[in-house]
């Protein structure tokens, strides 16, 4: 790689709102630089997690190099950052932001600027990035190209005159793309000889050569032998290793020098002494000043994992700590629930890293998992003074001994057409939102101001906003802080037991409400079995909903003669094996399923 | 000599009722004389090939104690037709004397001739499908026949001297009410069939029932409610004890010494050997069936290993499941010596927990050597079979 000049490198992320052709157009722009043939394509390149191509979303930052021979004759070395796309990873999407020096904007002909879309835009310009607008899916039939133009310099800010129109998907004006990345992006810079620093944007694990860092490098160069420190977490190795990112391969070279984007490796055998957003420098001529933005990302949502077969506990703790190695953000430690046993406590950045880690670990991992209703971090201030970080219902200290308690507040966007403002304050409101103002972007579109409680978010939320707006809402929020609230612990007692797995923590406000929906919902979820079952909710002593499951009346095959006893056994053993997935609690048998119920209560 | 039964499946009706969920669809003439002709290669084939899956050369060795023409409609055969499939049968197999032999019949079917030809044929119990004195609920199951049809099959069956004859009853029939339903019961009972089959409504998939109340469609009258269906359960037993029937099954009722043989070999799984399109058969411990697809059957059916498919042998493991959940169905229930003779492992050191746990709850009673389903245990007598399912 020596020997390219740092004009000819053009380092660049694609930036658009969910389902807006950011991966089809990453594809198509890999595809026409020749480096793949197009039988080789693989439908989105770069989302290689096969969960990420089902998902159609990115989870973890993937990077390409890419060489484009351009009109003007020269060759052009292009890297491709593609950045996560949903709001649980921002952090990593900034610093896959802070590796590059330009960023596409990819705006649907038809859907127009989403909340997405400007969140992204704003973190590019939040680095000093140059915007480049590129209007995609004209090739629909409600594509309205010059609309969105309009709206691009409205409701952004920025010159769309000249974005490329074109359909990703056909190909179809995409080499336009590429001229005008070469126009429109800076080179990097950065003296290849002052002291190194680089920095971290992603790293994966592998089991033959250890932790595998992503990184670009800002200043100095980097090659094999080079003692390495890790800034901000203080690890040192020797690299053993550089290179830059082929498709779907690593590919070796002696160095990489500022401007560049590649990997090291260096014998390191966990991922977090890399973590995304440090400095890497060389440990015997450091660089004076780690680069900025580096923060510790921290799990903002709690749920317990417990294996629906017990004995499978070893396995899952394994499966844990094989995707830690991949992704520092997971935590996880040991508890113990009377009602699922054996488990783990696991953190996450938000509902859909959960949602992530748990198909991961059903998918990849063959687990069964129960896995019990996601909590934020409530932080309780006790009589005595002390303050506890609470991510466990289970473990609220006894009333008499708490002062008051803490929870987590977001700022959240929701950009709506105007015909559903009205549904969507009513469920801010519902959901204990603070309006603090709505400005129209355009004649029907308006984006609204919340302040909310990050527990009313982390269940249904998302899901109500789409079913309220008929699909036209969109969303993003940031943390912002915690503010003192009125909350409760809500018990569930099945049979008069208290179900430890199904406790919930609660705004007072809203307890009854949540308390009876839960009843009947773990009504519906609780088969009838030979006894009629209670299911009560309760703050403390005092019951405050209730249902019955009643007992089972009849359960009969009227007709069994020759020709029915092979299906009428397969009904038996498909009944045996429903019960099978079944928790035992007291004498009552309750389907796994049952403890996520606290996650669907919105009834609109 | 090994004991046989043998069933012949007739997969015609004149039509196909809202609920029903058989191998069954109406036909032409000129279809069911080449269904009947076919029955016949593979009766003959049994001579040539044996029996599937059964001992080859011991072929000559089972006798049949019992045979059951069942539907469909088989009573929509012709007196001609009945006569050929029985003369056929008693060449291929060695029917024995005093075999109970049943057939199936709809109300509206039937005429002296075939009354007659089925007499002349040995077959010397008829099952009628009567489902409901009331015309309305008649029509609601979409069956062919009224009242007063039945009333006509049922004489014109007595007086050609058949002794032992079922009727087929269905209970929690839309519409239905308590009354109405008891209504049946009595009318029925006091014409004093020998045998009583008594389901209640299964909604069962595929059926245009099931579409019907899937969809809740608002045209069809409701299904009655949970209480009202249990109570039409209870009072089944009661009023039909007090006209001398007996519950020997969760279904079935008889005077006392007119039980269905052929059935109760399906429950303590004797031997049985199904002949016809899409027939079941558990010979040996192999449990297989035939083919369904008619045009198939109507040219391979002298092939009677070849129209075999499904084929599943069954473990030992799979033998006990089955001991315990199809034996228990009766109601003088299973005995531990018979289990620990055909296993040669005893009924407790198997299946010492659920036992143990079915009577705690009150669903299993014993007495000495029986083990049987209490009241409680009818009710809900899918949950204590699945308890007998070993992992």
């Amino acid at each position: 790689m020596a020997g390219i000049e740092q004009s000819k490198i053009r380092n660049f992320c694609i930036i658009a709102h969910i389902d807006h052709g950011k991966s089809t157009l990453a594809d198509r722009i890999i595809e026409k630089t020749g480096l793949l043939t197009s039988r080789e394509m693989q439908s989105q390149v770069l989302d290689n997690m096969e969960l990420e191509r089902e998902r159609g979303i990115t989870i973890k930052a993937q990077a390409v190099r890419i060489v484009y021979k351009a009109k003007d004759g020269e060759e052009y070395i292009f890297n491709l950052i593609d950045t996560p796309g949903h709001v649980d990873f921002n952090y990593e999407v900034s610093r896959s932001l802070a590796a590059c020096d330009g960023a596409i904007l990819v705006v649907d002909a038809a859907q127009g600027v989403e909340a997405q879309t400007l969140a992204n835009v704003y973190l590019a310009l939040d680095h000093d990035l140059d915007v480049m607008p590129v209007i995609n899916k004209i090739d629909l039939p409600s594509a309205e190209p010059e609309r969105v133009k309009e709206e691009i310099e409205d409701v952004i800010g920025i010159d769309a005159e000249e974005a490329p129109r074109i359909s990703a998907k056909t190909g179809l004006n995409v080499e336009d793309v590429l001229e005008q990345i070469i126009r429109q992006i800076p080179a990097p810079q950065g003296d290849p000889n002052a002291p190194l620093q680089a920095l971290i944007f992603d790293s994966v694990y592998d089991s033959y050569r250890g932790v595998i860092v992503f990184c670009r490098i800002k200043e100095g160069t980097i090659r094999k032998g080079t003692p390495i420190l890790m800034m901000a977490t203080g690890a040192r190795a020797e690299v053993v290793e550089v290179g830059y990112f082929g498709a779907g391969q690593f590919i070796p070279c002696e160095e990489l020098s500022a401007g560049m984007v590649g990997y090291i490796t260096a014998s390191l055998k966990n991922v977090k002494d890399t973590r995304v957003g440090d400095t890497v420098t060389n440990a015997e001529q450091p660089c004076s000043e780690p680069l900025p933005g580096y923060k510790k990302v921290n799990p903002m949502v709690y749920c317990g994992m417990y294996p629906a077969d017990g004995a499978k506990y070893p396995d899952l703790r394994d499966a844990l700590e094989k995707l830690q190695l991949n992704d520092a953000a997971l935590q996880f430690e040991p508890e113990t629930s009377v009602a699922l046993g054996f488990g783990f406590r696991c953190g996450f950045l938000g509902l859909l890293h959960l949602e992530i880690i748990q198909e991961r670990l059903e998918r990849e991992y063959n687990l069964d998992l129960v896995t019990t209703a996601p909590s934020v971090i409530y932080k309780v201030h006790k009589t005595n003074g002390e303050v506890i970080q609470l991510t466990n219902p289970t473990n609220l200290p006894d009333p008499a001994e708490i002062e008051y308690m803490e929870e987590p507040l977001v700022k959240a966007e929701i950009m709506v057409t105007s015909e559903f403002i009205g549904a969507i304050m009513d469920l801010c409101q519902e959901r204990r939102g603070i309006y603090q103002s709505m400005e129209y972007i355009e004649e029907k579109r308006a984006v609204l101001h919340y302040h909310l409680p990050l527990n009313e978010i982390i269940y249904d939320f998302f899901d109500a906003l789409k079913s309220r707006s008929r699909g036209y809402a969109s969303f993003d929020y940031e943390l912002m802080g915690y503010e003192r609230s009125e909350l409760v612990k809500l018990d569930i007692l099945i049979n008069k037991e208290e179900v430890d797995a199904l406790s919930f923590i609660v705004h007072s406000g809203t307890a009854y409400e949540r308390g009876r929906k839960m009843c009947e919902k773990l009504k519906a979820e609780i088969p009838r079995q030979l006894f009629e079952i209670p299911i009560q909710a309760a703050i403390g002593s005092k019951i405050i909903a209730r249902e019955t499951v009643k007992a089972l009346r009849k359960d009969v095959l009227a007709k069994c003669y020759g020709g029915d006893i092979t299906r009428k056994k397969k009904l038996l053993e498909k009944q045996k094996e429903g019960k099978k997935r079944m928790r035992q609690v007291g004498n009552v048998e309750i389907p796994q399923k049952a403890f996520m119920s606290v996650l669907k209560l919105d009834d609109h | 000599m090994k004991e046989l039964e043998l069933y012949i499946h007739i997969p015609f009706c004149v039509r196909k009722c809202a609920y029903c969920d058989f191998l069954s669809a109406s036909a032409d003439a000129d279809t069911v004389q080449k269904y009947v002709e076919a029955l016949i290669r593979e009766i003959q084939g049994y001579t040539q090939y044996g029996i599937p899956f059964g001992d080859k050369k011991m072929y000559q060795d089972y006798r049949v104690s019992t045979v059951f023409v069942g539907g469909g409609t088989p009573s929509l055969l012709f007196p001609d037709q009945i006569k050929a499939v029985f003369s056929a049968l008693r060449k291929s197999f060695s029917v024995e004397e005093g075999a109970e032999i049943t057939l199936e019949l709809n109300p509206g079917t039937v005429t002296k001739e075939k009354l007659l030809a089925w007499r002349e044929a040995g077959i010397n119990r008829l099952s009628i499908g009567l489902q409901s004195t009331k015309d309305a609920e008649l029509k609601m199951l979409g069956r062919i026949h009224d009242y007063r049809h039945f009333l006509h099959t049922w004489k014109l069956v007595r007086n050609a001297g058949i002794e032992n004859v079922n009727v087929d009853l269905i209970s929690a029939i839309p519409g239905q009410t308590l009354e109405s339903w008891r209504e049946t019961l009595r009318k029925t009972a006091e014409l004093e069939p020998e045998h009583l089959s008594v389901y209640s409504l299964i909604i069962e998939e595929g059926t245009p029932f099931y579409e019907r109340y899937r969809a809740a469609d608002a045209a069809f009258p409701p299904l009655p409610d949970e209480e009202t269906e249990r109570q039409m359960y209870e009072e089944t037993e009661k009023i039909l004890q007090e006209y001398g029937y007996t519950r020997y099954e969760i279904s079935n009722y008889a005077k006392c010494g007119y039980e269905c043989r052929h059935n109760t070999g399906y429950w303590q799984r004797t031997q049985y050997l199904g002949l016809g399109l899409g027939a079941s058969s558990l010979i040996g411990n192999t449990r297989f069936r035939h083919i369904s697809a008619l045009r198939a059957y109507l040219s391979q059916s002298g092939d009677v290993r070849g129209i075999c498919e499904e084929e599943e042998v069954l473990s030992q493991k799979e033998e006990m499941e089955e001991f315990m959940f199809l034996g228990l169905r009766m109601m003088r229930g299973v005995r531990k010596s018979e289990f620990g003779r055909l296993f040669g492992i005893g009924m407790g050191a198997v299946y010492a927990e659920p036992l143990k746990r079915m009577k705690e709850n009150g669903l299993l009673e014993t007495e000495g050597d029986i083990v049987r389903l209490t009241k409680r245990g009818i009710d809900i007598s899918n949950y204590v079979f699945e308890q007998f399912l070993l992992d």
